[in-house]
């Protein structure tokens, strides 16, 4: 409790941090509920193709007569599910690969080390269009191909940490009483390791969300769910006669990753005081 | 080249097969996980063939054989390059894509000239002058440009460029039927490059003014800067020569991580602007469901950043000898 008082003490001096949370808290209570208080299905054709913003419809309609507004509710879901998800997974998958390696070393390390910095080589969206292609476009496939070309650099940070701790006196000690590998990874380092990569994979989400969104503008999203990126790929060939078509979804991305953004470093800020003043 | 630095270059040389090896095992892989194989596909397309041609087809294709065999002989066919023919243009993979590499790859050094050249004046601007007004501009503005996505930004520009100003073209790679010849065709070409470049290349841009002034106000904390300024150096000299030097290094180590980023931002951008390079080549395979030819673009496009990835290294070996004596 005490820890968490300190934390939000330090969080709270940065300006532009609590401004990203606020927004960001705005996106979450919208796509939470959002869908509930404005129950317009985003894939109905409520009315005219092409009714401009502040009409009848609060955000206009797209080129088949579709409620922007509704898109931009439920789109709100799916970019915030779908950034958290893939994160979540690249995290738990690149701080395994990278605890193993730094706590290890040696031959493991190695391999493990020169399977991500292969996985760092290949561009990585190239790599996460060919995925979706292969296993046709859903929430699950969008979402593992994220995680598939995130978890590296996860993985190289929770290395780097790991080796740090491997030989300090509360690992040796551990050792010495004949504590597992397991136990030590787990419930001795990790608490330890935890802060800069909580950083590192909150900012990861903000990618994530990119990513989603340069997919589905493609036409690699799940065809099933609007998304801010589909609504952008939709209202690219009428750019000439109805540019806020566009406009509207990619201010609601860059708002929300913006708002991440300044989160992440707000969290850098306030859980590694130490890096702040380096 | 002295003896050192020969046997850098050759280490770094030979680090470069097993990586080629395993993107060629990753492409092998995919082609495995793939539903359905090119005997389908191609006995798919002609709507109406038999189970026993499509056998044949696979005796054809050498898919009968088990999957140690097949690995090898792809694994030799992609050594000279031999990616397979796109199943709808019925052209071989390699030409399609050679063919629209010089577009991408014009698309890409222009916009890294952008991002360098904008992204470090900012950078150095921002830290000479701390705390200001300007500084705080120039900061939030990297947020806001490093929150935005490209693809996004691109068309937002050809709302305002193209069709409210209606000063630069607003897609391909030259004006159609002019028949532009020499000087005047570079000039073309320049001019549709500028937005697709300053699209691709804000993103950097962003990125490297939140590096460079950080990377300053680093060297600036050093005494070597304090002597300059007892010499009574002017603060310009001291910043362009003195600290741009030295806060340089962290930017090049960047440039070199991140080309294969820039590759798949391209992607993005050349399909937003029409600009005849990988991405749209990409573009146009997604729709037409083009498995060998998508899988060729990933190769060939993993090999360029993989030799782009060298270059880099190998200059910055020669920018910073410490590192080739390691």
């Amino acid at each position: 409790m005490r820890k968490l008082r300190t934390f939000w003490f330090r969080y709270r001096r940065n300006v532009a941090a609590v401004f990203g949370a606020t927004i960001l808290v705005l996106v979450l209570l919208l796509a939470l509920f959002g869908p509930m208080l404005y129950p317009v299905d985003p894939f109905d054709m409520v009315g005219r193709p092409f009714s401009p913003p502040f009409g009848r419809y609060p955000l206009g309609t797209d080129v088949a007569g579709r409620d922007i507004l509704a898109g931009i509710v439920h789109g709100a879901r799916v970019s915030l599910l779908i950034g958290v998800l893939a994160s979540l997974a690249a995290t738990v998958v690149g701080v395994a690969f990278g605890a193993v390696a730094g706590y290890y070393g040696g031959r493991i390390d190695d391999l493990l080390m020169r399977t991500t910095e292969f996985f760092l080589t290949i561009p990585s969206f190239v790599l996460a269009v060919v995925l979706v292609a292969i296993f046709q476009p859903n929430v699950v496939t969008v979402t593992v191909a994220i995680a598939v070309v995130s978890w590296p650099s996860v993985a190289r940070l929770a290395r780097g940490e790991f080796i740090a701790h491997r030989e300090r006196e509360y690992v040796q000690g551990c050792r010495a009483i004949g504590m597992p590998d397991w136990e030590i990874i787990l419930l001795q380092i990790m608490p330890n390791a935890l802060p800069p990569i909580i950083v590192v994979s909150s900012l990861m989400v903000a990618t994530a969300i990119l990513t989603e969104s340069g997919l589905s503008f493609l036409g690699l999203g799940d065809p099933n769910l609007v998304s801010w990126g589909y609504m952008i790929g939709v209202a690219r060939t009428v750019l000439r006669t109805a540019w806020w078509m566009a406009a509207i979804p990619g201010a609601m991305i860059l708002l929300t990753v913006l708002a991440i953004n300044l989160v992440g470093e707000g969290l850098n800020d306030a859980l590694n005081p130490r890096l702040r003043k380096r | 080249m002295t003896k050192t630095t020969a046997l850098f270059v050759g280490r770094r040389l030979l680090q470069v097969i097993p990586v080629v090896l395993a993107i060629a095992a990753l492409n092998f892989l995919l082609l495995q996980m793939a539903p359905g194989d090119a005997a389908d596909i191609l006995s798919g397309q002609m709507g109406h063939a038999s189970v026993e041609f499509t056998e044949q087809l696979r005796r054809e294709f050498g898919l009968d054989k088990p999957l140690y065999q097949q690995f090898f002989i792809y694994m030799g066919k992609l050594l000279v390059f031999d990616l397979g023919v796109s199943h709808l243009q019925q052209t071989p993979v390699i030409d399609l894509i050679v063919d629209r590499l010089p577009a991408t790859l014009i698309l890409m050094v222009s916009s890294i000239a952008i991002a360098v050249v904008v992204g470090i004046a900012l950078g150095v601007a921002a830290a000479r002058r701390q705390g200001t007004v300007a500084d705080g501009l120039i900061s939030i503005s990297a947020l806001i440009v490093y929150a935005t996505p490209a693809f996004w930004l691109g068309l937002m520009l050809i709302v305002l460029f193209s069709i409210v100003f209606d000063v630069l073209p607003s897609g391909g790679m030259m004006q159609i039927g002019a028949g532009l010849t020499g000087i005047d065709h570079a000039l073309d070409v320049a001019r549709h490059l500028i937005l697709p470049a300053t699209t691709l290349g804000l993103f950097y841009v962003a990125i490297y003014a939140r590096l460079m002034r950080a990377s300053m106000l680093e060297v600036y904390s050093l005494e070597f800067i304090m002597t300059a300024r007892a010499k009574g150096l002017s603060e310009s000299t001291i910043a362009w020569t003195h600290a741009l030097r030295n806060a340089l290094l962290p930017v090049v180590t960047l440039i070199g991580v991140q080309i294969g980023h820039l590759l798949g931002g391209s992607i993005l951008v050349e399909t937003v602007f029409g600009w005849p390079g990988l991405g749209r080549l990409v573009f146009d395979a997604l729709l037409q469901r083009d498995l060998n030819l998508l899988l060729g673009i990933l190769f060939v496009s993993s090999i360029v950043v993989v030799i782009a990835n060298l270059i880099v290294d190998l200059l910055y070996g020669l920018l910073d000898p410490r590192i080739v004596h390691k």
